[in-house]
């Protein structure tokens, strides 16, 4: 079994922040990353697909056409944009990393060919210190 | 247990399929089908598992793990353009899936007689894509698949 990662790098502000609880419990629950107008970080995802190589080509799935659907559905939309404002998911979400993965997941299994090996795992690192994983559906 | 031993090469590589148009190759492999080649800094992680002899206190001699790595892999691929001068790369397109699955099948059988048996191989060809091969089971090669 080949299991293939590629590392994909965006640039993205947030608030933590929940209508359903008041402002000194978010504070309380999220902290600074509560604070009104927001901070950014440097993403770092990480898809991993798993499955058999191909005879012909050599590869697990085509590179390319990966690079192509985590563009044009993910880091075109999410790179230097404030996700709270600009992401139509995160409107009425937290965008925690969690609630990114997530986000990030369906919209590439919306897209994703019939005929492509399964998405094993999406990972998504915030900062240097925290990293998230999600084993996909 | 697992112990892991990490090694470095650095080799030239082109990607393309003999019945493919340059354009076809392209679409398929991007920059990585230039026809002269290219090259990565390649890191490869040997993951091996087992338990740790009980008066050594190890799973494997690191020493030798080294050895086993450098006779087989790091000696006959560095500085090498895979293609040319690396089999199976003259007929066998060296995508990093492909090299990784090579690595497996050049040091598995040196762990014949020990104590610990090969886990897993990690090749990254760049930063920002590896591979992990841990053998293949029945029916793992995509025989008709593109």
């Amino acid at each position: 079994m080949t299991r293939l990662t590629r590392r994909y790098k965006f640039a993205a502000s947030h608030r933590l922040h929940s209508d359903r609880f008041s402002a000194e419990e978010n504070w309380n629950l999220y902290g600074k990353c509560n604070n009104p107008y927001g901070h950014g970080h440097d993403y770092v995802l990480e898809l991993s697909v798993e499955g058999a190589v191909g005879r012909a080509s050599g590869q697990v799935v085509n590179l390319m056409a990966l690079d192509r659907l985590v563009n044009d559905e993910v880091l075109r939309d999410f790179d230097h944009r404030y996700l709270n404002v600009d992401i139509r998911e995160f409107q009425a979400l937290v965008p925690t990393s969690e609630n990114i993965l997530r986000v990030i997941e369906e919209r590439l299994l919306a897209h994703w060919p019939a005929e492509w090996p399964r998405l094993a795992s999406i990972g998504l690192r915030e900062t240097a210190r925290n990293s998230f994983e999600l084993k996909a559906s | 247990m697992f112990v892991t031993r990490k090694a470095e090469f650095s080799a030239s590589h082109v990607c393309t399929q003999p019945g493919l148009t340059p354009e076809q190759n392209r679409a398929v492999y991007g920059p990585a089908s230039n026809p002269n080649g290219h090259g990565h800094n390649y890191v490869l992680e040997v993951t091996l598992e087992g338990e740790p002899d009980p008066a050594t206190g190890m799973i494997i001699d690191l020493k030798e793990l080294k050895e086993i790595i450098n006779r087989e892999v790091v000696e006959p691929m560095d500085h090498r353009f895979l293609n040319h001068e690396v089999p199976p790369f003259d007929r066998v397109v060296p995508t990093v899936e492909n090299v990784a699955a090579e690595i497996w099948r050049r040091i598995e059988p040196a762990f014949g007689g020990s104590r610990a048996h090969l886990h897993n191989v990690r090749l990254y060809e760049t930063e920002d894509l590896y591979v992990d091969y841990s053998g293949d089971r029945p029916g793992d090669r995509a025989g008709d698949r593109a």
